[in-house]
């Protein structure tokens, strides 16, 4: 839990400017009222059951576990939630906070796109006005998520200044949220952002870990010995790992994009690169920036991990040691997008691939009678494009 | 006691409201910035916000977004803000000048070393637009040992409690952000900015001084009527950015500019 100001040990706070201090402080209180509040946790559930489909399985990749030759692999079947990825969980729950607040018009910032479908696709639910915020090198990257918004009848918006990725598509949704505050909803996704939204966003996630934690015991028949995630802002890999915190022997590994190489500079991996503390969009956080504060250009096959802060409690988690944060580099990406479609029949986003390359390393270090569970946070349908044009083939 | 008190003590002593320019540092180019400041008062400013460039600006429209980016292109550093003001102290010592910007640039040189060179160069304030007073518990401290100003924003969607925490707080002046919205959006409404400092006035002392959407003589002169001071920014950096190609026609060009609110203010 972080403290009354949204801090998570040095970490997190609300560094906006003026003009957002009273709609966070509203927020909170709409928050910290209907966290609790039992009707809305039942609201909550019910569309999490009957609009996303959850519970989402816990599968047994066993002919994968036993091509890595160590530890048995479980996949978190994200990939599987309505709109193919675990964010649906966190917009499902900030619509309702925004319905609760009366706000007739939503915005999101998104890097890969998931994001944005799930808050179009939540807006066009309950008949919310929805402003999407993408880099344009983002827009470019992820055509067919931007016309799978346009069809939810959401607005794209490409951002062209700065380096036209998810950082900057953050800056504009700001700049948005500071002009039309009165009625409007930021939908942040991910765990960055000011205070309250780490602790909102991971809250909505972590039934993604709560599943898994039973799932885990019903399946397996005990805790799973390792948890692996991807870190993008960190909301998939969060609500995974939360509610396992506080179970010891469960290893824990959050893996960051490395780019072509955390050691060629050209990553966007803030925790395992170990960046200098900075603050960014409202949060103090590992965060890549130079020696005269500027923050850094990112480097990342994946649109959705290419950003250069992280959600401040994983900054945490870091210092104290809880979470191993580590890197996979593009190529091992692709290696493990195109080894789990093939072995298993299931595509997972290039975002996702890169729990999936670190895992490669980690499992064949473990025996065959321990457990690991990857949260495939989402499906690669949007990442075709990507890989096809890697492969050079035009579609 | 610090230069920006000293000022507004002179200035309600001749019954004049102060006229506070903002230009981004190191656009279009650092080796021109403390000529700019010097026009700057030649024109009649009586502090000057010097904005550090940062790479994400948050609050900022297009017209400064894109001067971070011209200054940054340049290779303008918060340390080298640190020297322009220091060369502008060889001739100017009574002009305040504030630094407003963005807290990282500052978190990356760290608060104690930052506080110390500007107290050493000659600066006198310091706003950090990203950094509201429950932030600065421990910075806010650090700037007030040196007699350095922490200056804060005050918003119209600001609640009358947090008013009085950031007027507890402040210290210079306050900076009434007069629109919901980013720098250099639409004209505010005098009458709305007028309404929103009555509170503010039975709270503190401090000078109320308001920005964003200030464009023109008429639109300074209006504000001047209701705050002890008025702060321009996108009009003068719009003249900037259209000039970046002729860089020594800009000290004329803003000194037009500025002179022209001054003379509106003082009729
Ligand atoms: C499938 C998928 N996984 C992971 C991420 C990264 O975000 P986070 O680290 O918040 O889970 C994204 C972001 O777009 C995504 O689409």
């Amino acid at each position: 839990m972080p403290d009354a100001r949204g801090h998570f040990g040095p970490y997190g706070g609300r560094f906006v400017s003026e003009t957002l201090s009273f709609a966070l402080e509203e927020l909170e209180q709409t928050y910290l009222s209907l966290r609790d509040d039992p009707d809305f946790q039942a609201e909550f559930d019910r569309d999490l059951a009957h609009f996303v489909g959850r519970p989402s399985p816990l599968y047994h990749a066993e002919r994968w576990s036993q091509a890595l030759g160590g530890a048995q692999i479980w996949l978190k079947r994200e990939d599987l939630n309505h709109t193919g990825a675990h964010k649906v969980n966190n917009t499902i729950g900030q619509a309702l906070l925004a319905k609760k607040t009366g706000k007739p018009r939503v915005i999101a910032e998104t890097g890969a796109g998931q994001h944005g479908v799930a808050t179009a696709t939540v807006a066009a639910r309950l008949g919310l006005e929805c402003d999407v915020y993408m880099g344009a090198a983002d827009v470019e990257r992820q055509k067919l998520n931007v016309y799978r918004m346009r069809l939810l009848g959401a607005r794209v918006i490409p951002v062209e200044s700065g380096t036209r990725t998810l950082k900057d598509a953050m800056n504009e949704a700001l700049r948005d949220w500071v002009t039309n505050v009165d009625n409007t909803f930021y939908i942040i996704g991910t765990v960055a952002g000011p205070h309250p939204y780490p602790q909102l966003v991971r809250d909505f996630n972590a039934v993604v870990g709560r599943e898994a934690r039973r799932q885990s015991l019903e399946q397996i028949g005990r805790l799973p010995d390792a948890l692996v995630a991807c870190v993008g802002g960190g909301s998939n890999a969060i609500g995974l790992f939360y509610p396992f915190v506080e179970d010891d022997d469960v290893a824990m590994y959050g893996v960051e994009a490395g780019g072509d190489g955390v050691e060629t500079g050209r990553h966007a991996a803030p925790l395992s690169s170990n960046a200098p503390r900075g603050v960014l969009h409202g949060n103090r956080t590992y965060l890549m920036s130079d020696e005269a504060g500027q923050v850094s250009d990112t480097h990342s096959i994946s649109a959705g991990l290419d950003y250069p802060g992280v959600g401040p409690e994983h900054a945490l988690w870091k210092d104290v040691g809880r979470v191993n944060y580590v890197a996979a580099n593009d190529n091992d990406v692709l290696e493990a997008f195109r080894e789990l479609t093939h072995m298993e029949g299931i595509m997972p986003a290039l975002e996702t691939a890169h729990a999936l390359a670190y895992a490669k390393v980690l499992a064949p270090t473990m025996r065959p009678d321990q457990h690991i569970v990857i949260n495939l946070s989402g499906r690669g349908d949007k990442d075709i494009m990507t890989v096809a044009k890697i492969d050079g083939i035009d579609i | 006691m610090n230069r920006i008190d000293q000022r507004f003590s002179e200035l309600k002593q001749q019954g004049r409201k102060a006229l506070i320019p903002f230009i981004t540092a190191g656009d279009p180019a650092p080796q021109y910035t403390v000529g700019f400041m010097h026009a700057l008062v030649e024109a009649g400013a009586d502090i000057i916000e010097l904005g550090v460039p940062f790479s994400d600006p948050m609050a900022d429209g297009p017209v400064i977004q894109k001067a971070c980016e011209r200054a940054l292109k340049q290779g303008t550093r918060l340390v080298d803000l640190l020297d322009m003001v220091a060369e502008f102290r060889q001739t100017d010592t009574t002009t305040p000048v504030v630094l407003m910007g963005y807290l990282n640039p500052i978190e990356r040189i760290g608060y104690d070393t930052f506080a110390d060179k500007a107290a050493a160069v000659g600066v006198d304030g310091v706003l950090t637009v990203d950094m509201p007073p429950e932030e600065a518990d421990v910075f806010g401290p650090l700037l007030k040992a040196r007699d350095l100003a922490a200056i804060f924003l005050v918003a119209p969607t600001t609640s009358h409690a947090r008013a009085a925490t950031i007027c507890a707080h402040g210290e210079g002046y306050l900076y009434y952000v007069s629109l919901k919205g980013v720098t250099g959006a639409a004209t505010l409404n005098a009458a709305d900015v007028a309404e929103h400092l009555e509170p503010l006035r039975g709270m503190t002392d401090l000078p109320l001084c308001v920005g964003f959407g200030i464009r023109d003589g008429a639109t300074a002169a209006e504000v001047a009527k209701v705050a002890d001071g008025v702060i321009v920014g996108s009009a003068l950096v719009n003249r900037i950015a259209e000039s970046a190609d002729a860089p020594d026609t800009i000290a004329a060009q803003l000194k037009q500019v500025l002179g022209e609110m001054r003379s509106a203010m003082d009729a």
